[in-house]
């Protein structure tokens, strides 16, 4: 029977993190695009957490906390943001908010 | 054993829900998606003893946030289906080649590192068990200016947030589109 080790986890978390930025990068709803930076964030949160296990320290929860904190933020301002948008020009696309465009 | 099995089904709800994340068309299963990734996540968190991060998982991130995320989704309109086709070359191929390199990275990086809960001490390290009183003791006394400046932080978010909410909606410009 194998044993779980720290290996398996932040594997895991890699994959989630490549996941989430295939996300950001393929996508074209900004609210979608929010969510995969969420997946990538919550990929370093339990990078965090199996890395602070594996070194007997409890650091790893508390950058967790602080990462949550911000993630919890960023949501906040960023959804603002994409609300305000909207209210402008109808849209959530990325790709018709093309205003700055040279 | 019991780590195991809870690694191999709960990593297997959180890779299943990361997908969906990415690949659904209605923003609304990408929404539920990324829950069924965050409570699989909970419960990881619960195996390696991060009981409090764990319960603020589910109550900060299942509930504050998705429940935001699907009030948005609802005012912006769920029934807009999103164009999906490329209109920047090659993208989708540098996506795949991108994201490819970062995971082998990724993978080189961990199977190079330790795979054992044995630190390089020698001696197995007591598994850190992440109470609300263990880790509230280590927020409020090393970590306090932390705390501090991330409650500035949200404040500020707050209020960044109500300003956007409020801004220019009396003197909205007529000359922009």
């Amino acid at each position: 029977m194998p044993v779980v080790t720290p290996g398996w986890y932040m594997t895991l978390a890699a994959v989630l993190f490549v996941l989430g930025m295939t996300g950001v990068l393929i996508r074209r709803n900004a609210l979608v695009m929010f969510m995969c930076v969420e997946l990538m964030l919550n990929a370093v949160n339990l990078t965090f957490v199996a890395a602070g296990r594996a070194a007997g320290v409890l650091d790893g929860q508390v950058a967790v906390f602080f990462v949550l904190v911000v993630a919890a933020a960023e949501v906040v301002v960023g959804l603002a943001i994409i609300v305000a948008i909207f209210r402008r020009r109808e849209t959530a696309s990325v790709d018709e908010l093309a205003a700055l465009r040279g | 054993m019991v780590e195991l099995v809870i690694f191999v089904l709960m990593g297997a709800g959180t890779l299943a829900g990361a997908v969906t994340v990415v690949l659904a068309r209605n923003p609304v299963r990408s929404a539920l998606g990324l829950l069924g990734a965050l409570v699989s996540l909970a419960v990881i968190y619960v195996v390696n003893l991060a009981h409090l991060v764990a319960a603020v998982q589910v109550v900060v991130y299942a509930g504050a946030v998705l429940t935001l995320f699907l009030f948005v989704i609802m005012f912006i309109g769920v029934d807009r289906s999103e164009d999906t086709s490329e209109t920047i070359p090659l993208q989708r191929k540098l996506v795949a080649g991108f994201a490819t390199v970062v995971a082998l990275g990724a993978a080189a990086l961990v199977s190079r590192g330790r795979f054992t809960w044995t630190p390089a001490s020698g001696e197995a390290a007591e598994i850190p068990n992440g109470t609300v009183q263990a880790l509230g003791g280590e927020l409020f006394t090393t970590w306090v200016l932390g705390v501090e400046v991330t409650a500035l932080l949200l404040t500020i978010a707050a209020v960044g947030a109500i300003a956007l909410a409020f801004h220019r909606r009396s003197a909205e410009s007529p000359t922009e589109d």
